[in-house]
């Protein structure tokens, strides 16, 4: 079935960007801009691998990738938090630093290969015709990813601490004022959306293409970023951003594959402008209602005393 | 914590001079450590780095070659960030402004074309530089629509654009079929300022640029209306400055500055059209412009810095034999410790007496 | 300004020469500039091995340095200059992109021997060298149309340089030298390097039914996919077995080391000439890894054609070349096209359906 291997294949292109998006949405919400995503990833790509390679478990690889995700994001948070550095230079420095740094610990693996993460089989269930693969075939990034985008929309929207998490985004001066523990709270987001990036590119070299290349990200981090911009920093809308472009970066590669004659070109800009179009639509409908960023984001914050 | 920042009453003009020193001799102190661990001659290391490319004529001469797209990008950068417009795509009116310049350099390539080729093309580039950044900053004013996504979107937008023209329309006829257009005619090329160097007049005039840009945000309205309504929306509205009409003005300025520093670079150090025409000049020049905080004149010297980084840098992998991804990590830690120390200016580190609780336990 | 360029670089330069010191001084520097980095598992990644087997075969009588990840911009010039500046005598440019910047620090240099990989354009002490990757995929042709079930091959592109065009082309008129009615779907990945996007176009061309995969993008993407999906692929650039034991049929390897020890023992002897050298399976400089996943009465043709390629007897592009327009290809090398016409290949021959891009 085409339509159902089309599917399939959407969804491992978008998981990565959804994962670190995912991460990148709570670091924003509270008010931080880290533009380091990519250099996180391809931290965690690096690391995921070396950890799955010497233990011959994805697990392992996983949890290596979480591990140098949220090293990089602590890097990032004592400069932005602890030195009241600009964000938006220090995600940028963040970037050069782990492109450096993983192509030094990866070198070693260049040309190595390991076990990809299993998908899930259950009988019968997984063997249903058109939706069983796609819902009980994946493998543990694609649930991770779902159980993270309901996750995050339980707690920014249902828990007290979601709140106060938005209260420290939107205004951390009063967030102060009120006695809550703005860079506390911020450092916590900042490494919990590191933890995102080194999953999401752990699954690079441990599910999507399972060997290691210096440089494999090739631009998701950035891609990533976008995403969080064009969901408004909603969860919900974020997965169908995370799919949207997926969906067409997969799509235009069949159309290619059908020979239409239209320049490949143009074909590959199309998940690009895709966002773009479907960013200013629905911007378009909701246009008085302003920008939904949270007001502190990117904003330097030092507690007076 | 035991570490706390604090606000200076007054920015510290001590501090000032010392912040870079220190930012230097921290990287200095990480440098040694870390060639000291692979082998290498610390003391040499620091040498071939920042020193070696400051004695050599022809590296110092490729130092400017190399800062002139960054400063110029990074300056209409600067612009748009003490605005509060965020312009993350500089990389993709770089390079619209390259291909619109080439696109008259194409058309008169071999037809004995005057003088006025160059001016043309140089015209060319920066209003295609400034209309593609309008593309972003009209969906902002007009949907509502985030420049952040837009701008960077429109980045791969551009070149796969490029790569369409050079390797389907503007394809050298003479070229193999290969992916670039003919070498621009002499009418259609950058001059260089000495013999035997790739110095151009693009550095001329990214140095007017600087100059101009300095005196526009210190001594005009609109400058006073840029920094007014990045600091201070509320009180810019009541002043009567409208904020859509500033995110269309900076981003048209950094939209020409990044198109004319594409085409420069087109028309320059390059020659022809091809793709790869950008080592990331966009994306480089917004560290640039932060390094430089957001001053004119300090992006000039970021500019300067960065180039040296990246030269200084190349050297090392020559002379030390080190690879490419210890330079970056090199520049990567370079750049915290001086934006790092670059935040003492601004405030200052109190140790807070520690609890006894921490006292006692002694790591 | 001119003068005190000149005092400043020479003092610089007397500097660097006194720090590196004298022991360099009988050795010949050989300097190289790859496109990727050295650990891209493709086309840097092969010169690379290459240099390390040339300081292995020359031992102390050579001394080389690398730049990796140069871009071809504005920066290629540079990292050349660089190069020449430290001392080296002799510089390989190991991608097409740098061939302007290569004519350019040639031209200011008569005395540094350079070599530039892919490119046209010579001088004295300028050589170009590339390989006949043509010929590889014209056996890989071959076994596809022998091996394929559907009649279908995918074929995942990165640019449609004459490089590429001419292995598409090869490969089709190989295999229609089996099935004469053989399709191929192509997919323009527009990079080089990216494994998420490549593994994304070989899972399109498996998913529309090709059950032989070939790439001309770097990374063993594709191979892992077709591995997934038990069906065929090839390898490029280096032997991808590892990524594809069960999926791997054969690979091209890109084997630049004679040439490079040859030319650095030319350097050293003195005998180093400007030439343009286009090595293919007879020069060793294309190789073929073994025949692998295919019965025998398949590996036996694919010998056959090997060997046919190499003793001269079969030209991949022997007349009459069909165009996919139905005109008959120009024959200007007497019995095949000439080197000129495959260098510099912008159409595809008869038999593809899709559309050439960029006509």
């Amino acid at each position: 079935m085409i339509v159902e291997a089309i599917i399939l294949s959407v969804i491992a292109a978008s998981t990565p960007l959804l994962i670190a998006a995912a991460g990148e949405l709570i670091v924003e919400r509270s008010g931080v801009l880290n533009l380091g995503v990519e250099g996180m990833m391809i931290m965690g790509a690096a690391c995921g691998f070396a950890g799955a390679y010497f233990s011959g478990s994805t697990i392992a690889g996983a949890l290596c990738g979480i591990a140098a995700g949220t090293a990089m994001a602590f890097v990032f948070a004592a400069l932005t938090l602890g030195l009241a550095v600009n964000q938006v230079a220090t995600g940028l420095a963040l970037t050069i630093l782990g492109v450096g740094l993983s192509g030094l610990i990866g070198a070693a693996y260049v040309g190595q290969g390991i076990t990809p993460a299993p998908h899930l089989y259950i009988p019968l269930l997984t063997d249903l015709p058109l939706i069983g693969r796609i819902l009980f075939g994946q493998d543990a990034f694609v649930y991770v990813s779902a159980a993270l985008i309901g996750g995050i929309w339980w707690f920014l929207y249902r828990t007290r601490a979601g709140l106060i998490l938005r209260a420290v985004g939107d205004n951390h001066a009063s967030a102060h004022a009120l006695g809550y523990p703005v860079l506390r709270i911020r450092l916590c987001a900042v490494l919990f959306g590191g933890a995102c990036a080194g999953l999401a590119g752990a699954y690079l070299p441990l599910a999507y293409t399972p060997f290691f290349i210096p440089g494999m990200t090739a631009g998701r981090g950035w891609i990533a970023l976008a995403l969080v911009v064009f969901s408004s920093w909603r969860p919900i809308r974020l997965v169908g951003g995370a799919y949207l472009f997926g969906a067409v970066s997969i799509l235009q590669l069949h159309a290619q594959a059908l020979g239409l004659g239209i320049p490949s070109q143009l074909m590959s800009s199309l998940p690009y402008l895709a966002t773009v179009i479907v960013l200013v639509l629905i911007s378009r409908t909701r246009a008085t209602a302003g920008s939904a960023a949270p007001a502190s984001l990117g904003m330097v914050f030092v507690p007076d005393r | 914590m035991p570490l706390v920042l604090e606000r200076r009453q007054e920015r510290s003009a001590a501090i000032a001079v010392i912040s870079p020193l220190l930012a230097i001799a921290l990287t200095f102190a990480t440098m040694a450590v870390v060639f000291a661990a692979i082998g290498k001659n610390p003391l040499y290391a620091l040498y071939v780095y920042f020193v070696e490319p400051l004695t050599d004529g022809y590296t110092l001469s490729e130092l400017v070659v190399k800062a002139t797209p960054l400063v110029m990008i990074g300056v209409g950068l600067a612009l748009c960030y003490i605005a509060n417009v965020w312009n993350i795509g500089a990389e993709g009116q770089f390079t619209i402004g390259a291909v619109a310049g080439s696109w008259i350099a194409v058309a008169t390539n071999g037809t004995n074309a005057g003088h006025w080729v160059l001016p043309a093309m140089l015209a060319a580039g920066t209003v295609a530089g400034a209309l593609y950044a309008m593309i972003p900053a009209i969906c902002k004013v007009r949907f509502g629509a985030s420049e952040i996504l837009t701008s960077l979107m429109l980045v791969y937008v551009a070149d796969f654009f490029m790569d369409y023209l050079v390797r389907g329309p503007w394809r050298d006829p003479h070229g193999m079929n290969f992916p670039t257009t003919a070498d621009f005619d002499p009418v259609a090329t950058v001059p260089t300022l000495f013999d035997g160097s790739r110095v151009h007049a693009g550095s001329i005039a990214a140095l007017i640029v600087v100059m101009l840009a300095a005196v526009i945000l210190g001594r005009t309205i609109k400058g006073f209306e840029i920094r007014l309504v990045g600091a201070a929306p509320r009180a810019a509205r009541f002043a009567g400055f409208n904020a859509n009409q500033l995110v269309v003005f900076t981003f048209a300025i950094s939209g020409a500055l990044a198109g004319l520093a594409g085409i420069i670079e087109v028309a320059g150090p390059i020659g022809h059209l091809q793709p790869g025409i950008s080592p990331g000049y966009g994306f480089t020049a917004i560290i640039v412009a932060f390094l430089g905080r957001l001053n004119p004149v300090g992006v000039l010297i970021a500019g300067l810095f960065l180039a040296l980084t990246f030269i200084g840098g190349e050297s090392a992998q020559i002379a030390l034999k080190v690879p490419l991804d210890l330079t970056k990590v090199i520049q990567g830690i370079l750049l915290f410790y001086v934006l790092a120390c670059d935040s003492l200016i601004v405030y200052r580190v109190r140790f807070i007496a520690p609890q006894p609780r921490a006292a006692t336990g002694s790591a | 300004m001119k003068k005190l360029l000149t005092i400043a670089a020479a003092a610089g330069l007397a500097l660097a020469a006194t720090t590196l010191g004298a022991s360099a001084a009988d050795k010949l520097k050989v300097g190289f500039i790859y496109l990727g980095p050295i650990g891209d598992y493709g086309w840097s990644y092969q010169h690379e091995a290459a240099r390390q087997s040339m300081m292995k075969a020359l031992g102390d009588k050579v001394e080389s340095t690398y730049l990796e990840n140069v871009n071809e911009g504005p920066d290629a010039e540079r990292a050349i200059e660089q190069l020449v500046r430290a001392g080296n005598k002799l510089v390989f440019t190991t991608s097409f992109g740098f061939m302007d910047a290569t004519v350019k620090v040639a031209k200011r240099h008569p005395n540094v021997l350079f070599e530039h990989a892919t490119g046209f354009k010579r001088a004295a002490n300028l050589s170009t060298y590339s390989g006949r990757f043509y010929e590889g995929r014209y056996i890989q042709g071959v076994i596809a149309a022998k091996m394929s079930k559907t009649g279908v091959l995918g074929y995942v592109g990165s640019f449609p340089i004459p490089e590429v065009v001419s292995g598409i082309n090869a490969t089709i008129l190989g295999a229609q030298s089996v099935n004469p009615n053989i399709k191929v779907k192509i997919i323009w990945a527009n990079t080089w390097f990216d494994p998420g996007k490549e593994a994304d176009a070989a899972k399109a061309l498996a998913d529309q039914g090709c059950d032989v995969l070939m790439q001309h993008t770097d990374s063993p993407a594709a191979m892992q996919i077709a591995e997934q999906r038990h069906i065929f692929a090839f390898g490029q650039d280096s032997d991808m077995i590892k990524f594809g034991p069960h999926a791997q049929l054969t690979s091209i390897v890109d084997n630049w080391a004679p040439y490079y020890i040859e030319r650095a023992k030319a350097a050293i002897d003195g005998t180093w000439k400007s030439q343009d050298v286009w090595g293919g399976l007879k020069s060793n400089l294309v190789v073929m890894a073994p025949y692998t996943n295919m019965p025998a009465d398949v590996k036996a043709l694919a010998e056959k054609t090997e060997a046919a390629i190499k003793d001269g007897s079969l030209h991949p592009f022997k007349c009459p070349v069909i165009a996919q327009d139905g005109s008959t290809v120009p024959c200007k090398g007497g019995t095949h096209l000439d080197d000129g016409q495959i260098l510099s290949m912008n159409f595809y021959v008869k038999g593809i359906d899709e559309k050439f891009p960029g006509k």
